[in-house]
């Protein structure tokens, strides 16, 4: 019977094509049968997870905890030097120079990734500001959030740090960032299932080596990583207790 | 190993006091008025064993409390314990994560050269095969408005 692998829905349009192939790779190597099953929001897949349909996910770090901790999930690898981090940008002609002399009652765009909007939410707080006293505007990309702050729909955009560096030159020359979070140790993760779980030393060293061979090394820049590193299962609790702190 | 605050560290005037802290431990502390404003976007991490001292340290919390890394390791977290914190917010930080609970509270910390810094705090027990091993504190940069109502508060907690 086949297996279901699933990347978290906030993955970059520009790698679709990277992760079919990665998928094929991954059934070569390991000998498995492995169906990529591409999720359009966060709802859907944590539908898909809850009703035990996910054997093998590449992970948002809000999902870590619920994977690990209800699913019996163990972690695999995750992206060299590419941690999660959020940025919270205004219009460049906006006066505000820090997040402590924002309003109530501001117009705040987001997407749907939900360890972005979390640490976004985190860099409000100085202001005072939190879901109760903010309007959010949920947008399907970041380029959606840029183009609400250029047009005055939204005073506030959050963005995955990444996707912000990633926009035109003349977009973020009409942006002004107000603060980059530094938090570096939340970052995505390749899990296994507990249907998978008796052969992960094997996905796991086929993972991390994937690099180290040229026909690896090319489908990983298909995916914009450079290589795969190993997680220990306390590197993995010990985020999932991170997140969970800043959950509050 | 907690030691005394020694004077050739402090920047600025200061003021002199001994704390009773946890596990019947005794410190002088030299402190002064000088805030080192929390730095934006970052979170100062740390985790300690079951007794409260400390196993790990991000670099965050290495440059704000003003100590080297091993200055810090296997040292009681009460190195950080500054005068003007009522006794009370840590027997009911202690209270609730003995019970398995997270706790939530705006903390000024002490830093070695005897300045200070607010923080908002968020402290929970770390599980590990139903057993708590330790643990984790992640410190965030606190709203002024809330660090403003615990400069009122706070002394009137002693």
């Amino acid at each position: 019977m086949s297996n279901l692998f699933t990347i978290s829905p906030d993955f970059s349009p520009d790698h679709i094509s990277g992760w079919y192939i990665f998928n094929t790779w991954l059934q070569k190597q390991t000998g498995e049968a492995i169906h990529l099953e591409m999720y359009n929001d966060f709802h859907s897949q944590r539908e898909a997870i809850k009703s035990d349909k996910v054997d093998l996910i590449y992970a948002n770090p809000f999902d870590a905890a619920m994977l690990v901790r209800e699913k019996g999930f163990l972690p695999l690898v995750k992206p060299l030097g590419r941690a999660d981090e959020a940025i919270i940008a205004v219009n460049a002609e906006n006066t505000v120079e820090d997040v402590a002399h924002l309003l109530p009652g501001i117009r705040v765009a987001v997407t749907d990734d939900p360890d972005v909007h979390l640490m976004g939410m985190i860099m409000l707080e100085p202001g005072d500001l939190d879901a109760n006293n903010v309007n959010i505007n949920v947008c399907d990309t970041y380029v959606l959030v840029a183009k609400h702050l250029l047009r005055g729909d939204a005073d506030v955009g959050i963005f995955l740090a990444e996707a912000y560096d990633n926009l035109s030159n003349m977009i973020k020359s009409q942006l002004k960032i107000l603060v980059r979070s530094q938090i570096s140790v939340i970052h995505h993760s390749l899990m296994i299932g507990p249907k998978l779980v008796e052969k992960r030393d094997k996905f796991q060293s086929l993972l991390v080596d994937m690099s180290n061979d040229a026909k690896g090394k090319g489908v990983l820049e298909g995916l914009g990583i450079d290589a795969w590193v190993g997680i220990e299962d306390e590197e993995m609790e010990f985020m999932i207790d991170l997140m969970d702190t800043l959950n509050t | 190993m907690l030691h005394d605050m020694k004077h050739d560290d402090i920047v600025g005037d200061y003021q002199e006091i001994t704390l009773n802290l946890f596990g019947n431990l005794t410190r002088k502390i030299l402190y002064t008025q000088i805030e080192t404003p929390y730095p934006d976007g970052k979170l100062i991490v740390s985790t300690t064993d079951p007794n409260g001292v400390i196993t790990h340290v991000n670099q965050a919390f290495i440059e704000m409390s003003g100590y080297t890394k091993d200055e810090l390791l296997n040292t009681p977290h009460s190195i950080l314990r500054h005068p003007d914190m009522p006794p009370a917010a840590f027997k009911d930080l202690w209270d609730t994560i003995q019970k398995g609970n997270k706790w939530q509270g705006f903390v000024k910390n002490l830093r070695k050269d005897g300045g200070y810094y607010w923080v908002k705090a968020t402290v929970i027990p770390n599980v590990r095969n139903g057993k708590v091993t330790g643990y984790t504190s992640v410190r965030r940069k606190p709203s002024r408005t809330k660090v403003e109502e615990c400069i009122k508060l706070y002394p009137t907690l002693f």
